[in-house]
């Protein structure tokens, strides 16, 4: 699918919860508990995205010219955020990870996780992925 | 002699602060984050604002009228700082950007005429990073070497230890009055004295003392002293340097510029006296009188009962914290102040925070700027609920309720 397909779908699920924030971070809570974990062989301190006051790891592979990713976080609320961008991102080439806007994370009010001064890796994550796909966009072309 | 005390009128005092009547996330705002940066009290918004209204001009320059009039006003908060920290004399009292600014202008300006390879500085492991990483340069810059201060499980100084580590090789002792991260008020006036006896200077960072105690700086006998405006309810960008004359007049200019001459010519410059010497360039001048407001404003309520209802409230937070199930205290020291910081087992301290915040409950979490702190808790950081005489009991009771709410929906 597409990834401004992916993006409308979860825009829709969390138009689910209207104003309520409630069920929306408990719905983020459970996203975070189902992500997948992170192969312990790739939980290294290299693998690691620095600035954030939750650690986020980070592992991305290229299968067939698409990209796979798996992450892990320590705070919960950054691991449901994670699972989203990953449901979004994952499973496209490069270019398109590269080029993505990733506008739902406003649209479905999560836009706070972006300001620089929240620190909680969300914005440090999206660079990460962004440029891991552009390095093994490289390694294939090369 | 009887002390009578006086019962602070919680309301009152939160009708002068305008902003803690705003809503977050949809709730009345719930602000324990003082020792980040405390609110403001309309009589401090009031100077700020008068100030670009009526009194606009620069000091120490001009012959005309507004210019006399606002040098005046602004030496007259000079001497409110003097007599609020009980400095022998006004020109001890140097304007800086903040405590940051003051510990940076004594690690720069003290490390170039007397530290040299060989030195040692002590700090202590409970210090904010502004109180580490000047002097770290400062040792990499000269060859000086940093030790520090190791504290107990309480978070308490090992003062056995400081005891031992001093020497004549001992020049600088920088320590933290109370700590940002664990409440703890150290016995900066043991310290203090401990360090002359080797010939030590001594340097107290107060930024999270000044808004909860009366300080004496002859009474802690200590070199310099340093805070900033903005933690004890004035504006930010503003703070202080107290340093005892005789060190102040051994330093050399830090930033050098207009106003911090008496002469210049291109073979020799003369520079100007205590405490100018140390001002360069146009000062934060709205910023030093609305500090001068809020020491007014804190003195009319008086810092005694200002410390004894603090510390009731903190009291009771601790008390009701205890209660909940995993939540570890971090720093229990006998002596506290206004500042509770915990962990909840299998919580990470972001996840509380985001959640506290979405029922509009303003903490801090993180490393709160004490890096070294959190390695030697082994934990990634804390939730801080600090407290200021605008707080209550029943802030602290939905304080409660939005935690346990939080750590239900986490588990």
């Amino acid at each position: 699918m597409e990834i401004e397909k992916i993006e409308q779908e979860i825009i829709d699920e969390f138009e689910l919860f209207g104003k309520d924030w409630e069920s929306k971070y408990e719905h983020l809570i459970e996203l975070g508990k189902s992500l997948p974990i992170i192969d312990p062989i790739y939980k290294t301190d290299d693998k690691l995205i620095r600035g954030c006051q939750s650690r986020v790891w980070l592992y991305s592979e290229i299968v067939n010219g698409k990209i796979n990713f798996s992450a892990d976080s320590d705070a919960i609320i950054t691991k449901g955020l994670v699972a989203l961008v990953i449901r979004v991102l994952a499973n496209h080439t490069p270019d398109e990870i590269i080029n993505a806007k990733l506008n739902f994370i406003n649209a479905i009010g999560l836009k706070e996780h972006l300001s620089p001064t929240r620190a909680n890796g969300l914005v440090n994550m999206i660079k990460q992925m962004k440029m891991d796909a552009l390095a093994l966009k490289s390694k294939i072309s090369s | 002699m009887t002390q009578h005390k006086i019962k602070l009128d919680v309301t009152k005092i939160r009708s002068d602060f305008p902003i803690l009547s705003r809503e977050v996330n949809g709730q009345p705002l719930i602000y324990f984050d003082s020792g980040a940066t405390a609110q403001k009290p309309r009589i401090v918004i009031d100077t700020l604002t008068n100030y670009y209204l009526h009194d606009n001009a620069n000091i120490h320059r001009g012959v005309h009228k507004l210019s006399q009039d606002i040098t005046t006003k602004y030496e007259e908060a000079r001497a409110t700082i003097q007599k609020h920290l009980n400095a022998q004399h006004i020109h001890e009292i140097v304007f800086t950007c903040g405590a940051t600014d003051s510990i940076n202008l004594v690690a720069a300006t003290f490390g170039k005429k007397f530290i040299k390879a060989g030195d040692e500085i002590i700090v202590s492991e409970m210090e904010h990073h502004s109180n580490i990483l000047p002097w770290q340069m400062l040792c990499e810059e000269t060859g000086a070497t940093l030790k520090v201060i190791p504290i107990n499980d309480a978070g308490e100084l090992k003062m056995d230890e400081f005891k031992s580590m001093l020497s004549n090789k001992v020049k600088m002792v920088a320590v933290t009055h109370v700590s940002n991260t664990l409440g703890t008020i150290n016995p900066v006036k043991e310290i203090t004295a401990l360090a002359h006896a080797v010939d030590a200077c001594v340097l107290i960072d107060g930024a999270q003392a000044v808004p909860h105690m009366k300080v004496d700086v002859q009474n802690i006998a200590c070199d310099f002293y340093c805070f900033s405006a903005h933690k004890i309810y004035g504006p930010t960008g503003v703070g202080v340097l107290y340093g005892k004359e005789n060190w102040l007049n051994k330093l050399p200019p830090y930033r050098t510029g207009g106003g911090t001459i008496k002469s210049v010519s291109f073979n020799k410059t003369i520079y100007a006296d205590l405490p100018l010497k140390f001002e360069a360039g146009t000062p934060h001048i709205e910023g030093g009188i609305g500090l001068a407001a809020a020491i007014n404003y804190v003195n009319k309520i008086g810092l005694d009962t200002i410390a004894a209802y603090e510390h009731e409230l903190m009291e009771y937070a601790t008390e009701k914290l205890s209660e909940i199930n995993g939540l570890r205290l971090i720093g229990t020291a006998k002596n506290k102040a206004s500042v509770i910081s915990f962990f909840v087992d299998g919580a990470h301290p972001f996840d509380i925070g985001t959640i506290l915040d979405k029922q509009g409950i303003a903490v801090r979490t993180g490393h709160h700027c004490t890096q070294p702190l959190m390695t030697c808790y082994k934990i990634p950081g804390t939730i801080r609920v600090s407290l200021a005489f605008y707080n209550t009991k029943e802030e602290i009771k939905k304080l409660i309720d939005a935690l346990n709410k939080a750590i239900k929906m986490l588990n």
